[in-house]
C-alpha cells in the first residue's frame, strides 16, 4: 500500500459542486425539447371509466398526449427484477406495472396519462384541463388487513393481494421447541414504519430520439444506467440494447430509491420516439412522494427465547410486508433475502426462523431504501435483546457480549460463520466493537450519570443497538439460485494514454459516495502516478463497460475489486514491456513508485515510457498486442458482513414527550478503509437517516389511501437542529475474500443507529412504566405513552 | 411583463410571464443551473439566493417581484476564480456529498456569518434548518462553517 491508501484526500468531485457547476439530469436543455407532465390518479384505487383531452388540447403549446390504450399491448410495463417463490413452491404472483394505467388505478399517484407541451408551464395548464372520469373502489393500506378475506383485490390473479409466503431458518417447528423450553422468552410487536428517502433531487427523466439513426438516449437520475438499459430494453419496450443510451449525470442522492426502472423512464424514452422531439419530465416533490420508491413498512411479531443463564436459544420473527401496489426492481428481494438472512444478528442463537408474507396494497411501491431489509431486522432483533435485558434485569451491554459469535477472520482456522439462515459470515469481532464502544461512552460513568438524573426526576436513557449487514452485493451465482435476474458483478476498464495519465471507467454509480477521489487514490497509490493523473468516468452506458451500479453498500468491495482487477493486468502487461526495454525477463523486475527496475540494479523504466511505447510499438516485445488498456468484471465470492455497535444517549421532556438526542456514539467496523474522510462522512449521513426513522419520519395513509405526510411541511425530515454532533470510532476487520479487504460503508450508520435511538428513549421511560414504543417517537405518541403507563 | 435585474454583477432584462417564478427564471433564462428545485414549499432551501444582499428561496419569489434587484447566486460566490472561504471550507471538511443542497446550504452559510462572524455550532445548526441535507447529517456542514469562521 502506498501514501494515499488510508489517507483523506479531499474530493475532487467538489469543485464543481461549491461552484454550482454540477450538471444534474434537469439542469440539461436540449435543443427543441419538451415537457411532459403526468397525469396522476388522485384516488388510492378506481376504475378510469373515460379520459376527455379537448379542452387539453386546445390549451396553448400542446403537443400530444398518450393514454394506457395508446402504447401497444407488447409494451407491458416495467419488470420486476427478483422472483421469490411461495414456500409451498408456487411461483410468485407478479402482476403488470404498465407505464401509464389500463383501466384502473391502484394507487394515489398512479400514472393516467401524460400530456406534452412547448413549455414546462403549458404542460401543467394542459395536464390541468384532461378531464379524467374515475370510479372510485374501496382502497387498503395496511399490509395485514390487505392480506386477509374480503379485503379490496388490488390486481387480477394475485388472491388475498398475496405475491409470496416465504420462511428461511431451522425450522418453525424447532423454534417452537426451543421456545417452549426457554427459561425466558420476549415478545414484542412491532410496525417498522414506511419511509420515504427523499433524495433532495427530485428524479428527472429526458428522452431524445434520434430517427436519423433509430437510436434513443435516455438521461436519467439513476444510481444504475446499465441496468435501467437492461431492464427497459429487454423488459419495458423491447429496445435493441446497442441502440439505446442511458445517461445518470450527477445525481443529487438516491438511498436506494434511484436505483430501480421508474415507468417515467420508458415513458419519456416510448413518448420522444412518439413526437420526434426530446422530452422532459421533472418530479415536483408531491410528485416524488407519491411516485419514488418508499422504503421499510413491516408488521411483526417476535420472539426471543433465553436459558437460565441467558443464552439465546430462539428467535422467531413472523411479518408482513407491504409492497405497495405494484412490484418495484428489487422490492420482493428487501423483505426476504436482504432481511430473513440477516436473522441470525452477532448471536450463536441455535434456532432462528423466519416467515415473510408480503402483498399488494393502494400505496406507492415500496422498494430498497438505504439499509434495505438489513434496518428492518436489526431493528427486531435490537429491540428484543434489549426488552429482554430489561425484563432479565442484566445489563444489556453484557447480555450481547455473552451472545456474541466469537471473534473469527476467515482464514482457515477461524474459518467464516455459517448463520441458520443461509449467509456465511466472513470475518468479524463483535466484541471489538462493542467493547471500544463502551469506552468512548464512558458507560460506567455514563450510567451513574443516568442514576443521578432519575433521582433528580429527569427522564434520561442510554440505549445500545449491535448490528450486522450483508454488503457488496453479491454473488451472482448465489443471487441467481435465490430468484435474482440479473448478476451483480461490477466492471471496471482502465485505459492508460499514450503519456501515461489514466481514464478509469467504472460501473459504479457516484451520486455523493465520493468514487471520483476513492477510486482515483486506488490507481495513483497502485501505479505510483500523481492522483491528478487519473480521471473517475461513470454513468454513461457509451462510455463504461456494462457495470451493475451503485447500491448494497457494494461500489469499493465490488467495482473497487473489478478495479484492483484490471491494475493487475496493466501492471503485467507493463512488465513485459519493461522487461524488453530493460532486457531482463519480467521475473527480475520490481514495479514501485511508478516505475519498473530490474532488481538489485539502478536500471529502471518510468510508467510513462512503458505506456508510450505501448502505444508507439516500435522496440516492442515479439507477439504482445500494442495499446495499455485493460477491461475486468469482478464477481464476489460472498457478501462482506460489516458491523459495529451504536448508542444513544437521550433525555426525555417529561411534560411535553420530546426527544432530546444528547449524545449519539458509535463504532463501525467496515473493514479495510481508503479515505476514512470519505467513510466518516458515510457514517454520518446513515446515522442521521436512522435517527430520522426513529424520531422524525413516517410515510402516513388514511383509510381511503391519501398520503398525508406528502409533502416536507407533513413529513419531518431531520433538520441540522435535530441533530448532535456524532461520535464515531472504528475497528478495522479485514473482508478476507476480496483484494482490498473492505466491506462497505453506506448503509452501515442507517441500519445501527434506529434501535438504538428507541432504546435510549424505552430506557427512559423505563422507570414510569412504559416498555415498548412505536416509531416515530414523536413527542405526541411518546406523551401518550407516558400517560398511559401513570 | 418586462423584468430587469443584476445578477452576480451582469444586468439582465427579459419579457416573462407573471407567474414566472424567480428560480426558472435563472435556471431557464440565464442558464444559471446552480441554484436548485428541491420542493415546493419553501422547505428545502436548495434554491437559496441572496436578494439584495438577504437570503431568500428563489421558489417562493415571483421573478417580476425582484425587478431591479441585485441578486447573487452560487454562481457568483468565487471572486476573480479565488473561491470565496466558505467554499473552500465545503470541500476541506467534507461538507458536501451528492452536492444538490450545496449551493443553497453555502449561501445560507454566507448570511449567518455575515450577521454573526464567530457562531456557536447551535447558532450554526439553527441558521441552516432551512436547508435539507440528506446525505451529510450535517454534521461536516457545521465543521465547514465552523472553519470558515475561523478564516475570517
Amino acid at each position: 500500500m502506498g501514501k494515499l491508501m488510508g489517507a483523506s484526500v479531499k474530493r475532487v468531485e467538489d469543485l464543481r459542486f461549491i461552484t454550482g457547476k454540477g450538471q444534474y439530469t434537469d439542469d440539461i436543455t436540449l435543443p427543441g425539447m419538451t415537457f411532459a407532465t403526468i397525469v396522476r390518479s388522485p384516488f388510492a384505487h378506481a376504475n378510469i371509466k373515460n379520459i376527455d383531452f379537448s379542452a387539453a388540447k386546445n390549451a396553448p403549446g400542446y403537443v400530444a398526449s398518450f393514454v394506457g390504450g395508446d402504447i401497444p399491448e407488447a409494451i407491458a410495463g416495467v419488470p420486476c427484477g427478483w422472483q421469490v417463490d411461495f414456500k409451498n413452491g408456487d411461483t410468485m404472483k407478479e402482476p403488470p406495472h404498465p407505464l401509464l394505467a389500463r383501466g384502473k388505478a391502484r394507487h394515489v399517484g398512479d400514472a393516467v396519462a401524460v400530456v406534452v407541451a412547448e413549455t414546462q408551464a403549458q404542460a401543467k395548464d394542459a395536464a390541468a384541463l384532461v378531464d379524467v372520469e374515475y370510479e372510485e373502489l374501496p382502497a387498503v393500506v395496511n399490509i395485514s388487513a390487505a392480506l386477509k378475506d374480503g379485503a379490496p383485490q388490488l390486481h387480477e390473479g394475485v388472491p388475498n393481494n398475496c405475491i409470496f409466503e416465504w420462511e428461511l431458518g431451522s425450522g418453525m417447528d424447532v423454534v417452537d421447541s426451543a421456545l417452549a423450553s426457554a427459561a425466558h422468552v420476549t415478545k414484542l410487536d412491532i410496525v417498522n414504519q414506511r419511509l420515504v428517502p427523499n433524495a433532495i433531487e427530485p428524479r428527472c427523466a429526458i428522452g431524445d430520439y434520434d430517427d436519423s439513426r433509430d437510436f434513443h438516449t435516455l438521461y436519467t437520475s439513476s444510481q444504475n444506467p446499465h441496468v435501467i438499459r437492461l431492464l427497459m430494453c429487454a423488459f419495458a419496450l423491447g429496445l435493441p440494447e446497442h441502440k439505446v443510451r442511458v445517461v445518470a449525470p450527477d445525481v443529487g442522492g438516491g438511498f436506494g430509491s434511484k436505483i430501480f426502472h421508474y415507468i417515467e423512464e420508458a415513458l419519456m424514452v416510448w413518448v420522444a420516439e412518439q413526437i420526434k422531439r426530446p422530452v422532459k419530465w421533472t418530479a415536483e416533490r408531491t410528485e416524488s412522494f407519491l411516485t419514488d420508491g418508499q422504503g421499510r413498512d413491516h408488521i411483526t411479531k417476535a420472539q426471543m427465547g433465553f436459558d437460565s443463564d441467558g443464552k439465546m436459544v430462539a428467535l422467531k420473527v413472523e411479518t408482513d410486508a407491504n409492497l405497495g401496489a405494484y412490484l418495484s426492481t428489487f422490492s420482493t428481494a428487501v423483505p426476504t433475502y436482504l432481511h430473513g438472512t440477516l436473522m441470525q444478528g452477532l448471536y450463536t442463537t441455535p434456532a432462528v426462523h423466519i416467515t415473510v408474507n408480503a402483498g399488494v396494497t393502494n400505496t406507492a411501491p415500496v422498494d430498497a431504501y438505504r439499509g434495505a431489509g438489513r434496518p428492518e431486522a436489526t431493528y427486531v432483533i435490537e429491540r428484543l435483546v434489549e426488552t429482554a435485558a430489561a425484563e432479565m434485569g442484566v445489563d444489556p451491554a453484557e447480555l450481547r457480549l455473552k451472545n456474541f459469535i466469537p471473534p473469527f477472520d476467515g482464514s482457515e482456522n477461524q474459518p467464516g460463520y455459517q448463520t441458520q439462515v443461509a449467509l456465511q459470515y466472513d470475518s468479524g469481532n463483535y466484541e471489538g466493537v462493542l467493547n471500544r464502544l463502551l469506552e468512548m461512552s464512558d458507560y460506567e460513568n455514563l450510567k451513574k450519570e443516568r442514576d443521578t438524573a432519575r433521582a433528580n426526576g429527569k427522564l434520561m436513557g442510554i440505549g445500545f443497538s449491535t448490528y450486522i449487514e450483508a454488503c457488496g452485493i453479491a454473488p451472482s451465482a448465489v443471487v441467481g439460485s435465490l430468484g435474482a435476474r440479473a448478476g451483480l458483478f461490477e466492471a471496471a476498464n482502465i485505459r492508460v494514454e499514450p503519456t501515461g495519465s489514466v481514464t478509469l471507467f467504472t460501473g459504479s454509480h457516484s451520486h455523493g459516495q465520493g468514487h471520483e477521489t476513492t477510486f482515483a487514490q486506488l490507481i495513483a497509490d497502485d501505479l505510483g502516478i500523481p492522483m491528478e493523473n487519473v480521471l473517475v468516468v461513470h454513468g454513461d452506458t457509451d462510455k463504461v463497460p456494462f457495470g451493475m451500479g451503485t447500491y448494497g453498500s457494494r461500489s469499493l468491495a465490488v467495482g473497487g475489486s473489478a478495479i484492483v482487477k484490471s491494475l493487475e493486468k496493466i501492471k503485467a502487461k507493463g512488465a513485459k514491456i519493461a522487461a524488453h526495454l530493460l532486457e531482463a525477463s519480467v521475473e527480475d523486475l520490481d514495479f514501485a513508485d511508478g516505475k519498473w527496475t530490474v532488481k538489485g540494479t539502478d536500471k529502471s523504466v518510468a510508467f510513462g515510457d512503458v505506456s508510450l511505447t505501448a502505444y508507439v510499438p516500435h522496440n516492442y516485445p515479439e507477439g504482445l498486442e500494442p495499446g495499455l488498456d485493460e477491461t475486468s468484471f469482478y464477481d464476489p465470492v460472498n457478501f462482506t458482513y460489516p458491523f459495529g455497535a451504536h448508542m444513544a444517549v437521550v433525555e426525555v421532556d417529561p411534560d411535553t414527550g420530546k426527544v432530546e438526542l444528547k449524545r449519539f456514539i458509535c463504532c463501525d467496523d467496515v473493514g479495510n478503509v481508503v479515505n476514512p474522510m470519505i467513510v466518516d462522512g458515510q457514517i454520518h449521513g446513515g446515522v442521521a437517516q436512522g435517527i430520522g426513522q426513529a424520531l422524525l419520519e413516517g410515510a402516513v395513509y388514511d383509510e381511503s389511501g391519501q398520503l398525508t405526510t406528502a409533502s416536507y411541511l407533513d413529513y419531518a425530515l431531520p433538520r441540522a437542529d435535530d441533530l448532535p454532533t456524532f461520535e464515531l470510532d472504528r475497528t478495522v476487520t479485514p473482508c478476507p475474500h476480496n483484494p482490498l479487504g473492505v466491506k462497505g460503508a453506506g448503509e452501515a450508520g442507517t441500519i445501527g443507529s434506529t434501535p438504538a435511538v428507541v432504546n435510549a428513549v424505552v430506557d427512559a421511560l423505563r422507570p414510569l412504566g412504559v416498555k415498548d414504543l412505536q416509531m416515530p417517537l414523536s413527542p405526541q405518541r411518546v406523551w401518550a405513552a407516558m400517560q398511559q403507563a401513570k | 411583463m418586462k423584468v430587469s435585474m443584476t445578477v452576480n454583477g451582469t444586468a439582465y432584462e427579459h419579457d416573462v410571464e407573471p407567474r414566472l417564478l424567480l428560480v426558472q427564471h435563472l435556471r431557464e433564462n440565464m442558464g444559471l443551473t446552480g441554484t436548485h428545485v428541491g420542493c415546493d414549499t419553501s422547505s428545502c432551501g436548495a434554491c437559496t439566493i441572496l436578494v439584495n444582499g438577504e437570503t431568500a428561496k428563489s421558489c417562493t419569489l415571483l421573478a417580476v417581484q425582484c425587478d431591479g434587484a441585485k441578486i447573487k447566486t452560487i454562481e457568483g460566490m468565487a471572486t476573480n476564480g479565488e473561491l470565496h472561504p466558505i467554499q473552500e471550507s465545503f470541500r476541506e471538511k467534507h461538507g458536501l456529498q451528492c452536492g444538490f443542497c450545496t449551493p443553497g446550504m453555502i449561501l445560507s452559510s454566507w448570511q449567518l456569518l455575515e450577521r454573526n462572524p464567530k457562531p456557536s455550532e447551535g447558532e450554526i445548526r439553527h441558521a441552516i434548518e432551512g436547508n435539507f441535507c440528506r446525505c451529510t447529517g450535517y454534521d461536516n456542514i457545521v465543521k465547514a462553517v465552523q472553519h470558515a469562521a475561523q478564516q475570517s
